[in-house]
């Protein structure tokens, strides 16, 4: 066992815990949005972030990838971890204002206004869906492209992937993409990954989001946005 | 390739050794040193090397001249350059029609052709010798040195300024464990950057308890404007390798790897040469000197990723992954290159190995300050007489070498601010100039060592316009897996983008400041932790140039575009028509002799007319 304190509390981990495992296990919340417990842990986010060490020496680290030390000191709410925290979530919340995952942590620790540009991304970067793609569906359809600011995640080389077998794993675990996962009615127009007659996509954009880009295998998303667009033409 | 003899024993290397020694001791025929690094290259060395071999023949020299192929000697500023010996004279920016005269004058008659020589900018006089010159005075060049000395290409001419010699003392004498105790006693800290201990760094890896263990030399150099690791590899590559070579012994691992970006493509030449050269006289492989250790060393290239210079982002990339760091611990000295112990170190450091085990710890400690031992590599660019690389002692100030080695501002401008350490690291003005330049105080001042880079900016910088350059370069180096480190330089970027632009609110400062601090604390490895360095430092000392761009919406050093209008001077205009000619947009116009006019609706504001008056008409506002 390794002997560590959290918050001041002598508590006991097993080999191989990470921080944040440890802490749940002794009841402490760290809040987290990129881990699941089914999933490796990534450390994107910076949500659980703790300050470990004391003095000069003391930093923040992801608690999700932290491996539980002999001897660490771990605070999980000193006033560097919130403010941080709070920017962290501005942060996200600047790229999908809409997803109610974000806005309920918003909520949670009092962030209140987004000073950057807003950006709708609808997409953290969080990789959930691809570890959820690879880990758990063994698909590995979806990847990272590109670095900085131009990362993204997509399928390789922007085209359909043969590994995707539309299982909606991604869609399901997805924190930020409102669209994919409930649609602006949540009752009835569950997206489903353009396997939905109608995507509900289209009521917001001109051109079908999925992007998977599935749409030439099913057929009705192409079929539907090209009559929907001939629809609002002759309207016109 | 000339056939390379095997060498069996720790003893026959030695007495190989002596004898390219007394070899190159014997020469008798005068020596001319071309140097043909990849900066002597872009300026025409290659050219020169051309007309020179032709100009030799053509004087019927053959037989009685040698002409060397070197590296980068570190003074890119006179590239390229030859040196004569025995009498040392130093010819700089040397053009492919100057080498018959060369050849006629100095190699025939021993006459000096005086055009060719180095004028110093600071004591206005003519230099014969290269080390009489200021730039290589205040210089330690116990790395650097060598280059000017061996044809890369020649694991012979190595071994002619004693090269291996360190290697063959190792093998036959010492013990692992005491190779890392001189190690450790000489206080060789990584070059890399983060300066940690060398010598500890080994130990772990060595009491690592699974196996096989690897090391791995990081020479992914990928800072705008630093190149000191480039020109090790590309003008001493063997010193590299017995550097490496030595390091496995110590830490016990059987096989080595050369991370190098393939950008250096004279680097990665050089190095593969001296790879097979090494291999070829039984230096590399297996049974080595009639050991029993054994030893490879593979190369891989990388294609270019700044972040693959953090240690496990490299080691990701070397496996074939995506180039991304992971969680410290484990750190790679317990789970490295395929989740075994590896040691990392930078190409610098390695050069410095056989150094410290071929004149001691001691020699090593004795130069360099209290925490920091040693020499370091820094490349002195931007608005700088003396652009190059500079080797100097630890604890040498910045005033000595921007003002002393560098030779002080060109244009007789005004010195504003250096910036150390590459993109992450910082700004320090004009009051930190005496500072002396080691690990802890770089730091302190708000900046860090970094690689060695060293960008001198003059009174024409403006500091918002630097960090984001700086910015820009960092968003797109990014990583991208943490969100404080993507999201965070990005953002930095616009909020700097805006008050550059003349956008900027009073309360952005604050905002930007917070931001930079949480980027700072919130990313998980040194590219994310550094990279609010250029705001934070920028912020500190030049607080005051960004309350002028969001305040008065003005830029004091006259760079953003969006903040300045240029203007002629009636009383100081001659009306020479300089400016309307270099003009591009035709926005100046006007008659000889007639103060001219510059129409601001047409004007881009791109500073030509600026620069093409002689009489200090324009005026920037």
């Amino acid at each position: 066992m390794i002997n560590l304190k959290i918050n001041g509390l002598e508590v006991k981990a097993e080999e191989g815990w990470t921080v944040l495992e440890t802490a749940k296990f002794y009841g402490l919340e760290i809040p987290t949005l990129c881990y699941n417990e089914g999933l490796s842990p990534y450390g994107g986010c910076r949500l659980c972030l703790v300050e470990i060490g004391e003095g000069p020496k003391a930093k923040l680290v992801s608690s999700c990838t932290y491996p539980a030390e002999e001897g660490l000191i771990v605070r999980t709410d000193t006033k560097r971890v919130i403010e941080t925290r709070k920017m962290m979530i501005e942060l996200m919340l600047s790229l999908a204002p809409n997803s109610k995952v974000i806005q309920d942590l918003a909520s949670k620790f009092g962030v209140t206004q987004v000073r950057f540009k807003i950006r709708n991304e609808e997409c953290i970067l969080c990789g959930l869906c691809v570890r959820m793609c690879a880990e758990q569906m063994d698909g590995r359809a979806i990847g990272f492209q590109h670095r900085g600011y131009k990362r993204k995640i997509s399928t390789p080389f922007d085209i359909r992937s043969e590994e995707c077998r539309l299982c909606g794993g991604c869609i399901y675990i997805c924190p930020a993409c409102q669209l994919r996962c409930q649609g602006p009615e949540a009752e009835t127009a569950v997206c489903n990954a353009c396997l939905n007659m109608d995507p509900t996509c289209l009521d917001h954009y001109d051109d079908l989001q999925c992007w998977m880009y599935d749409a030439g295998r099913c057929g009705t998303c192409v079929r539907e946005s090209k009559e929907k667009s001939k629809e609002q033409t002759s309207k016109q | 390739m000339k056939a390379i003899k095997k060498i069996k024993t720790t003893e026959d290397l030695t007495q190989a050794i002596q004898y390219q020694i007394q070899k190159r001791q014997s020469e008798k025929k005068p020596v001319l040193t071309v140097s043909a690094g990849t900066c002597g290259q872009a300026r025409g060395s290659l050219k020169v090397i051309d007309s020179l071999k032709k100009a030799i023949q053509k004087n019927s020299l053959e037989d009685k001249v040698k002409i060397k192929v070197t590296g980068c000697h570190g003074f890119c500023e006179a590239e390229p350059n030859i040196i004569i010996q025995p009498q040392d004279i130093f010819y700089q920016k040397v053009q492919p029609k100057d080498t018959e005269d060369i050849a006629s004058q100095t190699i025939i008659n021993n006459e000096i052709i005086d055009r060719l020589l180095f004028s110093d900018p600071i004591s206005k006089t003519t230099v014969l010798k290269e080390n009489d010159i200021s730039f290589y005075k205040k210089q330690k060049r116990i790395l650097l040195g060598d280059n000017a000395l061996i044809d890369p290409t020649d694991i012979d001419d190595y071994l002619s300024v004693g090269g291996y010699g360190s290697l063959a003392k190792v093998l036959s004498e010492m013990t692992p464990e005491e190779v890392i105790e001189i190690i450790k006693q000489s206080g060789l800290r990584g070059r890399g950057g983060a300066g940690f201990p060398a010598g500890y760094k080994w130990e772990f890896t060595r009491k690592a308890k699974e196996s096989p263990k690897y090391i791995i030399c990081n020479a992914d150099e990928g800072d705008p404007g630093a190149y000191m690791d480039r020109s090790l590899l590309e003008g001493n590559p063997h010193r590299v390798l017995e550097g490496m070579i030595i390091g496995a012994y110590a830490v016990g691992a059987e096989e080595g790897t050369i991370y190098v970006r393939d950008e250096y493509p004279l680097a990665v030449k050089h190095i593969f040469l001296a790879i097979a050269q090494a291999e070829n006289m039984g230096l590399l492989g297996e049974k080595i000197l009639g050991t029993d250790f054994n030893f490879t060393i593979h190369v891989s290239k990388g294609a270019g990723a700044f972040v693959c210079g953090e240690e496990t982002a490299l080691i990701a990339s070397v496996e074939g992954r995506i180039g991304e760091p992971r969680q410290r611990p484990p750190f790679p000295a317990l789970k490295g290159l395929w989740k075994y112990p590896t040691n990392i170190n930078n190409v610098e450091t390695w050069a410095n190995v056989p150094l410290i085990i071929e004149k001691g710890a001691g020699w090593f400690s004795k130069i360099g300050t209290k925490g920091s031992k040693g020499t370091k590599i820094f490349s002195l660019v931007g608005k700088i007489n003396n652009t190059g690389l500079v080797e100097v002692p630890m604890g040498i100030t910045l005033r000595e070498v921007i003002f002393e080695i560098g030779g002080g501002i060109p244009g007789g401008k005004e010195f504003k601010a250096v910036q150390t350490g590459g993109p992450s690291g910082g700004c320090l003005p004009k009051n930190k100039l005496d500072l002396p330049i080691d690990y802890e105080g770089l730091t302190e001042a708000g900046s860090i060592m970094g690689s060695g880079g060293m960008i001198v900016m003059d009174e024409n910088t403006c500091m918002v316009d630097v960090a984001k350059y700086f910015l820009n370069f960092l968003r797109d180096e990014s990583c991208g897996k943490c969100l404080s480190c993507r999201e965070g330089t990005q953002r930095m970027w616009e909020i700097v983008t805006d008050i550059s632009e003349g956008k900027g609110k009073e309360s952005d400062i604050q905002f930007l400041e917070q931001l930079a601090q949480a980027t700072k604390d919130a990313s998980l490895c040194g590219l994310g932790q550094t990279a609010a360095n250029p705001v934070l430092s920028t912020l500190r000392y030049f607080r005051d140039e960004y309350i002028a761009h969001v305040k008065d919406k003005t830029c004091p050093a006259g760079v953003c575009k969006n903040l300045i209008t240029y203007s002629i001077l009636e009383d100081k205009c001659t009306g020479c028509l300089a400016c309307i000619k270099v003009c591009p947009q035709e926005a100046i116009s006007g008659e000889l002799k007639k103060v001219h006019v510059l129409d601001q609706e047409k004007c881009i504001k791109c500073g030509a007319c600026f620069e093409a008056c002689q009489f200090d008409a324009i005026k920037i506002e």
